[in-house]
This record gives structure tokens, sequence and C-alpha cells, in this order.
């Protein structure tokens, strides 16, 4: 398969000294839905923005469908559409305008009406931008990088602050456009998003991809894909050694709670079960799930991707946690 | 290299040329007149501005000299003379000292006179030094009183009046609020709005498509050009009807006055907002470029007032130069090949401001 993006080598350190990105390689295949993730600072939008041909990288080499931006810039323009982090459109604009000024700059732009239609936006099409919500205005923004009938799409952030229900119409949108042979680089710190949507996924963290592959790979990497969490109460359950349970790949305790990764949870629960009443604990709450990106970037990061309040409002793995409330005598 | 080639597009015809700059330009016009504070402060106020101080200037502001003769034991005599002879120029009346000192004073009167207490004795003049009618009321009082007594002129004189078209304050004031408004419209209209897009990450936007950047700045300079002809024309127009003002020059002299004078504002605001990321900064840099202008650069008195050896340096400023040239060409009717150092000014400020501000600006 041709590749639509590739880098080797990027590296962009900012005039104050900071180092953005530190040596990344990318290669992203045509017809890809590519997942950027990471948290903020990453160097995500610094990436992004440096394949996009709006930063200059300190080093390295970029290549988009085989052009690079300092012979084919306005090539390559024409290829790309673009919805950037916090642009604020002309809120005196109709949404009808807005995307004409857009199909104006590209020599072969898209039908307005069938862009206007395909992000469920006619009805609103003479409407001022002022006027609209934070879920319209995300999806016009989507629409002037649709406008251009672009071959790759660059989303950066494109669903923050969004409800849930303006987030599945946007992904549908992405899929609609991947499915027309459509290159889609995203970057997101929603997991589930990136879950849901990604091919691929690359996973950075200070300037560096930690991780690289398709959601499935990077979740077996985690060498047992169920999470078995619970809560100890009335032992210092701190002397016993969860990884002598058969089965279990990986253990962290904090306190009480208590997190165990492991292939075959029914293999395991029993056994933990003996264990525990055998060291005298008392088991105050029990839960497996299946394990998510979120355990993967934990795992990788030591850290959680949101921390505690920042993402509020936003999406939590639906109906994939199956909680077993159980009283241990 | 050759197999991510991009697919067949020539055969199909693209958008034409002109398509982006267009779109660019009316997008612009629509934006500034659905803001309706946009509005006000282009159109309206200016022609309020000229409206007000047209009104307040019409006629020189002390056609008749106010009088206050001391009530003393030769005022009746000073009195008699003064309202006899004085006739419209001389409003005179007797009042107490203190009462006709504060009144001098306050600037309700031009004059008091304290009339002699013996014959023989100096009548007393108390005028302010500061304001210059009440010297006017000094010598017209003077020259009633002297005459009354006895005064001849020994040579003989015969006054020839210039009848005043173009010489009244209106007639300078209104091509001064049109260069004026040129600059305010100018560097607010594109300095402001460039900053007030790259604050809202619009210019990064536009950087990412394939917009040629010189059609942009071109939409935005044409924006300019597009308002220069309503200011133009409302200013114009207005001083035309409300306060008969006598244009001389063609329209298509004024016009091209005009256009120049829009392009190089445009340049200067296009200077200023080439780097400034906030809005609140860019505010700070147009206040004080347009500061220096407003003061010396003739928009409501001549600058001619400053001493000598500024003139050089104020006449190079570019307001300066666009008021001394819109007043030449619409009070005198002076051909613009008249007036070819005031253009040089301004086509020297457009090269310089534009060939700097495309080196430093930042679309980011």
């Amino acid at each position: 398969m041709s590749s639509a993006i590739s880098c080797r080598g990027l590296r962009k350190v900012y005039p104050g000294g900071l180092e953005a990105v530190r040596g990344l390689d990318l290669e992203i295949a045509a017809g890809d839905c590519f997942g950027l993730l990471g948290p903020n600072g990453a160097g995500k939008t610094t990436t992004i923005e440096i394949l996009e041909g709006l930063l200059a990288p300190t080093a390295g080499e970029v290549s988009i469908f085989g052009r690079n931006w300092r012979q084919h810039a306005s090539e390559i323009r024409q290829w790309l559409g673009v919805s950037l982090q916090e642009t604020r459109l002309s809120e005196q604009l109709t949404v009808r305008e807005t995307l004409a000024l857009f199909a104006s700059f590209y020599r072969f732009p898209r039908d307005l009406d069938e862009v206007l239609n395909s992000l469920q936006l006619q009805e609103k099409r003479d409407t001022l931008l002022g006027k609209l919500s934070g879920g319209q205005r995300q999806r016009v923004a989507v629409a002037t990088a649709l406008v251009a009938a672009p071959r790759i799409l660059f989303l950066d952030e494109p669903t923050t602050g969004l409800d849930p229900q303006s987030r599945r119409q946007l992904w549908q949108v992405i899929r609609e456009f991947q499915q027309q042979g459509g290159t889609v680089l995203l970057t997101t710190h929603y997991l589930d998003e990136a879950e849901r949507l990604a091919d691929r996924i690359a996973i950075m963290d200070l300037g560096r991809i930690i991780a690289q592959g398709t959601p499935q790979q990077l979740i077996d990497s985690l060498h047992g894909e169920h999470v078995i969490e619970f809560t100890v109460a009335g032992q210092p359950s701190g002397t016993v050694d969860w990884l002598s349970i058969a089965g279990v790949n990986r253990a962290q305790q904090r306190e009480g709670n208590v997190q165990l990764h492991a292939a075959a949870p029914h293999q395991v629960l029993p056994e933990l079960l003996r264990v525990l009443e055998r060291a005298g604990g008392r088991l105050e709450r029990l839960s497996t799930r299946q394990a998510t990106l979120e355990d993967v970037f934990v795992q990788l990061t030591g850290r959680r991707l949101h921390e505690e309040g920042q993402d509020e409002g936003g999406p939590h793995g639906d109906g994939q946690e199956e909680r077993i409330e159980e009283a241990a005598s | 290299m050759s197999a991510a080639a991009p697919p067949p597009l020539a055969a199909r015809r693209g958008q034409p040329w002109w398509a982006a700059y267009w779109n660019l330009l009316s997008a612009r016009m629509k934006e500034m007149f659905r803001e309706r504070e946009v509005i006000f402060w282009i159109f309206v106020f200016p022609l309020l501005l000229a409206v007000g101080l047209g009104v307040a200037f019409r006629k020189p502001r002390q056609a008749t000299s106010k009088v206050a003769v001391v009530s003393g034991p030769g005022a009746a005599q000073v009195l008699r003379a003064l309202g006899e002879a004085g006739g419209a120029k001389v409003a005179v009346k007797s009042e107490g000292q203190a009462q006709a000192m504060a009144g001098l004073q306050s600037g309700n009167l031009d004059l008091v006179v304290i009339p002699p207490a013996k014959p023989g004795d100096a009548i007393r003049y108390f005028s302010d030094p500061e304001r210059p009618e009440t010297w006017l009321a000094r010598e017209r009082v003077q020259h009633l009183l002297q005459t009354k007594a006895g005064r001849r002129d020994v040579i003989p004189v015969r006054d020839l009046r210039v009848k005043g078209v173009g010489s009244r304050y209106i007639d300078f004031l209104i091509p001064g609020l049109l260069g004026m408004n040129l600059m305010n419209s100018g560097m607010w209209g594109v300095g402001f709005a460039i900053v007030e897009m790259r604050q809202r990450k619009l210019l990064k936007r536009f950087a990412a498509t394939p917009m040629r950047r010189s059609d942009f700045l071109l939409s935005l300079v044409s924006s300019r050009l597009i308002l220069m002809v309503i200011d133009i024309a409302l200013l114009l127009g207005c001083g035309v009807l409300v306060f008969h003002i006598q244009v001389r020059g063609s329209l298509w002299t004024i016009a091209l006055a005009g256009m120049l004078g829009a392009f190089t504002f445009a340049g200067l605001g296009l200077l200023t907002a080439s780097r400034a990321q906030k809005i609140e900064s860019v505010s700070g840099l147009i206040n004080t470029v347009m500061m220096p202008m407003w003061i010396f650069s003739g928009v409501f008195f001549s600058y001619q007032r400053f001493p000598a050896v500024f003139l050089p340096l104020i006449r190079l400023l570019p307001l300066t130069a666009l008021n001394d040239l819109l007043r030449a060409v619409i009070l005198q009717g002076a051909p613009l090949s008249a007036q070819l150092g005031r253009i040089a000014v301004m086509l020297g400020w457009s090269a310089v401001t534009f060939l700097l501000a495309l080196r430093w600006f930042r679309w980011r």
C-alpha cells in the first residue's frame, strides 16, 4: 500500500528552547485513519502542524504522497483539508458563505450542497455562524476542510467539547470520508474516539512516539486484555503476592485498591477469592472489564491521560464495564 | 515518488483565477456591513463630527465684541460714545468693576473699559493677551473713542475684501476630516482586522489552504478603497449640501487623491499589524502611530502654527501630505501634476510600509 504521509527524524525546537518534538518517525498508509494520541503538551499539535506545512521542522523529512513541502507546497496544499484547534471562523458570515469562501481557495472544490448535506448543515446554511451552537460550529469547521475535496483530512481535536450526539455525527462523517478513499490524520485525547475510528494509533508523550500499532495490538501488548479491579478492607493486603495467582500477568496496588491484568478472568477469580479468604481480607467491590487504550497509556507513561476533573462531560467506555458486586464474608 | 501521483484533474476546468480574491473581498465587505458598530464609526461618526464642528465654527465666533464699561463718573459719556458709533461691532453695557472683571476672566466679555475719573486722566483697557478676540475688541473701542474725540486718520485708506469661498473654517475642516477618516479607517480596518483574525487563528487556517497570500492582502486593500469612495461621497456631499462648500477639483482627481490616501494608510495598518498577537497590543500601536498625526497634520487647525523648524518634518507625515493634497484638490482645484511632492511622500510611505509588512508578516 502506498503511503500518504511519511516523516523521518522529525524534530522541532521552538525559539525559546522548548523541544516539542524529539525525533519522530511516522508512516501513514493511504486510506487509513491514523490516530495521534497523547496528553496536552505531548507535541501532537506541533507534529500535525509540521505535517500540514504550517511549521518548519528543525530537522527531519516530511513527505506527502511523495512530495515535500520545500518544493511542492502549493501542490500539496490542494490535497489537504485541515481543521485546526481553536480556529474561530467569522461570526458575521453564514454557513454557506463560509464554505464558499474556503471552496474558492481550491482548484477543484466539492459541491457546497453535497458537503452541507453530509454534515447535516443544510437547514443552517443561511444562519450566521455567531448564532450556531458549539457542535454546529465544529461541524462547519470540518466542513471547511471537506469542501477542499482533500485526499488527506487533518483533524486536530475535532470533537473536544462536543456533546455525545455531535461526536457520533462527526465520527460518521469521518468514516464516510474514509470509505470514499480518503486518508485521515486525527489527534485526540479521547481514547474511545481513537479506538473506534482509527485503524492505527500512535501514542505520543513528551515529543516522542512511545507506542504504535492497531488499537488491538496496543491492548494486546498489555499481556492480558482484561482488568480486574477490586477494593479490600479489613486486612493489610500489602502482604499478598497477587502475581502468585495463576493467570495474573500484572498487578498494581494503591492502598486497598488493586488492579490485576489477566487474559482469562474466569480462571483467576476463584483463586483470587480463595487467596483473599486465607489472608482474612474482605472484598468491598469488584469489577472486571476489557482493557482499554487508557490502560495502555497508564502502563507506558505511569500517568492517566485525563487527570481528575479534566474531562468533564467527556465520553467513557460506554457499557463495556460489567460489575460484579460481591459481599465476601 | 511516481506511484503517488495525484488523480488526473488537469482535464477538468478549475475555478477562475479571481474566485479567491472575489470571495475574500465579498466576505470582508459582508462582515463589515453586518457589524453595526463599524457602520457607526466609519460612516456616522465622521458626519456627526463634521456637522457639529461645522455648525460651531460656521461664522467667526466673535462677530460682536462684548464690552463692559465700569460704572463711575465718566461712564455715561463713554457708553454714549460707544453706543452711538458702535453699531453691530460693539455691544456695550455698564457693570460694577468686580463683576466686569469676572466676566472678562470667564470669557463672557472681551474687554473691560474703566473711564477716566476726571478729564485728562487715562482710559484703562483690560484685555486678555491669551485671547485674540480681546485684542480686536480693544482696537475697535480704541478706534471709536479716539475718532469720537477728534482723531483723524492721516493716510487715506480703501478696504477691499476677498469674498470667502474656500476660506471659511468649514472649508478647511471638511478635507481635513476626510483625510483623518481615511487614516482612521485604514489603520483600524486593516490593522485591527488582521490582528483579530490572527488572534482567532483564522490567519493560520487560511495559511493551511492554497489561498494566495496576495489575494488576501489585495482583498483587504480593496475593501478600504471601496469604503474610501463611500467616505468621500458622504463627507463631501455633507459639505456641499449642508455647508455649501464649493468643490473646485474634478471628482475623478479627488477620488484618485483619496485612493492614494486609503492605500497609504492600508500599508501603515498592515505594517502595524504585521506581528502583533493580541488586539489590545495592536490598539495601543495604532493609537501611538495616529496620535502625532491628529495633532500635527492639520486636521482641525493649520500646522503652520507650529514652530517653523518642525514644518519640514510635519510635511513628511503621511496625513499632512494627504490633507494638503485633499485641500489643494478640493478647494483650489489643483491638478495632481502640481502636487507631485505630496504624492511622492505618500507613495514613499506606501512602498516602505508594504515592503516591511510583507517581510515581517506572521500568519500565526
